[in-house]
């Protein structure tokens, strides 16, 4: 089928997605961030199913929203709120926030007005149902080594927390 | 106009792959108004048939046979006070609610009723599915902290831990069924709900029986994870009566107390579906290989008026058995309109062209409320877990058991 007001909904969730990100930084009360954050992440899987990579979207709503964001509540809750809304909310790094925030916006201008040529014009659209079994494929064929190295990766992470918690095994 | 209407009628596929907005939106408010008639049904038979397994009558007096009962519940919940506690964070007190209803009601949109009755079919269905029923654990998190109290906070950090433990074996039990999917010439499975049991149809054997007894072990981990999912007894910690009044909606009232009910039940409709999709053939009526022949195709197609028939026929029963006094009137017609209506229903069923496009509908709802039958009576037979003994049955029983189903189903996948 063909998209509907697609422009509409680009706007909508970017929208979205910049004002929960302004919500993130903004709020007082880190469990109310970590809440904005998650609206934020829902707003990317909007835009990666735009993007007719629906596999991505469900993977970004079932790990960032629905499982990490969970365990971030999970340990802001335990924190003491009382005490973390007294403490003052910016660190004074005024200048290296600017120089950096400065570099960042440079950069995307200058790709804006310079890089077309960098970018192919018109990618073709995937045929957005077989999208998961070309990630499948992708991932376990062509890209089997990084796949692996970034899993070896995350096993290390796993075993180093367990024994980061448990003092004795 | 008339034409966009109709031309769905004569396409083989779900109004969300036809792009036709007109019948997705009818489609939607079909299926979320039979969900809620469902949810308000399961209200009244788990009430009833939780009476009936501690030998008490259950609700009698609002209708004929507490018939009525849910109706009064609703009025009853939708006049109640609102009361929002005063030390409560009032935005997330507030949205609550609503994060758990519409996480529930959202998966309904890929649950496949039919060959063509789905809202819309995804390409990642099952994953969907899963994504989304899972952001309900938030919801739960949220009403917790909200409330600003200390039962419900336990509550909320009792289930986030649950949800989370069970998830995964939850989730290892699913991948072993959609390894089963691509066992097929092409060698390449599917995430779609339609997809799965069309999978099944072709490799004609339901997955629950695909290599015996790996399939059924898979079910059995998903059909344990989903109660601990849906926080329904025996893995009902996050609101254990006993230790913490109610758990994480102890200072919700009225309606949104109703909201978070009207979740729950939804909620176990919808996991209840996706074990039927993955491992029960979905739509796929019983005994496709065994019973086959024209003569088996109509008796099957008789059974959903028959069903209708024999609900009916206990319905006035019911009339019979009625008390023969003046008081009882108005109850005894109202029961006897009810079977009527049943009635009435059933033998609609038995007009040919209804017949045909009913059957797989029939069969699809007819393997959830046997899951829903299950839930009711778990809660009758089974004591809640307690917290250690949950996690443990958790990491160390469900989650291995699923890890090994699903490397011996790669196995055995690749050997035969």
């Amino acid at each position: 089928m063909t998209p509907v007001a697609t422009t509409f909904f680009f706007y909508f969730l970017s929208g979205l997605t910049l004002l929960s990100a302004a919500l993130v930084i903004t709020r007082r009360n880190p469990v109310h961030s970590a809440l904005a954050l998650i609206l934020g992440l829902l707003a990317q899987a909007g835009l990666y199913l735009m993007l007719y990579a629906p596999f991505v979207a469900g993977v970004q709503i079932i790990l960032y929203a629905g499982g990490i964001m969970v365990l971030f509540l999970f340990v802001i809750m335990l924190v003491n709120i009382e005490r973390s809304q007294k403490e003052e909310q910016f660190n004074k790094q005024w200048l290296v926030g600017i120089l950096a925030a400065g570099a960042l916006g440079g950069l995307f201008v200058l790709v804006y007005t310079k890089g077309t040529s960098l970018f192919p014009a018109a990618a073709s659209l995937p045929a957005e149902s077989n999208n998961t079994q070309q990630v499948g494929e992708l991932l376990y064929g062509q890209y089997m080594f990084a796949f692996e190295i970034a899993s070896l990766l995350l096993l290390v992470a796993i075993i180093g927390a367990v024994v980061m918690a448990k003092k004795r095994i | 106009m008339l034409d966009y209407i109709t031309s769905f009628l004569g396409m083989n596929t779900t109004p969300g792959q036809a792009g036709n907005v007109f019948w997705a939106v009818v489609y939607i408010f079909v299926v979320f108004g039979g969900v809620s008639v469902a949810v308000v049904a399961m209200n009244w038979l788990e009430r009833k048939a939780l009476a009936h397994f501690q030998v008490r009558l259950g609700p009698m007096r609002v209708g004929p046979h507490g018939l009525l009962q849910p109706i009064a519940d609703a009025v009853k919940l939708l006049t109640k006070e609102d009361i929002i506690p005063e030390e409560a964070d009032r935005f997330v007190f507030w949205i609550a609610p609503l994060i758990i209803l519409c996480a529930s009601f959202t998966v309904y949109i890929v649950i496949p009723f039919g060959p063509t009755h789905a809202i819309t079919d995804l390409n990642i269905g099952i994953l969907f599915m899963l994504g989304v029923s899972s952001l309900s654990v938030l919801g739960v998190v949220m009403a917790g902290w909200a409330s600003n109290s200390h039962y419900p906070l336990i509550g909320s950090l009792r289930s986030s831990a649950q949800m989370i433990s069970y998830e995964i074996a939850m989730g290892m039990a699913v991948v072993s069924a959609i390894l089963m999917t691509s066992l097929n010439k092409s060698g390449t499975g599917t995430l779609s709900m339609i997809g799965i049991v069309e999978a099944q149809e072709q490799q004609q054997i339901w997955f629950l029986f695909k290599f015996f007894p790996l399939g059924f072990i898979a079910f059995a981990i998903f059909a344990i994870a989903m109660v601990a999912e849906t926080n329904r007894a025996p893995f009902d910690l996050p609101e254990a009566e006993s230790e913490l009044t109610a758990g994480f909606h102890t200072e919700y009232s009225g309606l949104r107390w109703s909201l978070f009910m009207l979740g729950e039940y939804a909620a176990m409709i919808a996991v209840s579906s996706i074990a039927v999709t993955l491992w029960l053939g979905g739509w796929l009526r019983p005994f496709p290989n065994t019973l086959t022949g024209e003569t088996w195709d109509l008796v099957f197609s008789l059974l959903p008026g028959l069903t209708f028939l024999a609900l009916a026929a206990i319905a006035f029963v019911g009339v019979i058995r009625m008390p023969k006094h003046p008081y009882f009137r108005i109850q005894t017609a109202g029961l006897a309109g009810f079977g009527a209506v049943l009635g009435l229903i059933g033998l609609v069923l038995f007009v040919p062209p209804v017949r045909d496009r009913i059957q797989d509908i029939f069969w699809f709802i007819a393997k959830v409320a046997v899951f829903m039958y299950l839930y009711i009576w778990y809660r009758a037979t089974f004591p809640r877990y307690r917290f250690d003994q949950l996690m443990k049955v958790g990491w160390k029983v469900l989650l291995p058991t699923a890890i090994g189903v699903l490397i011996l189903t790669a196995i055995l996948g690749i050997v035969l």
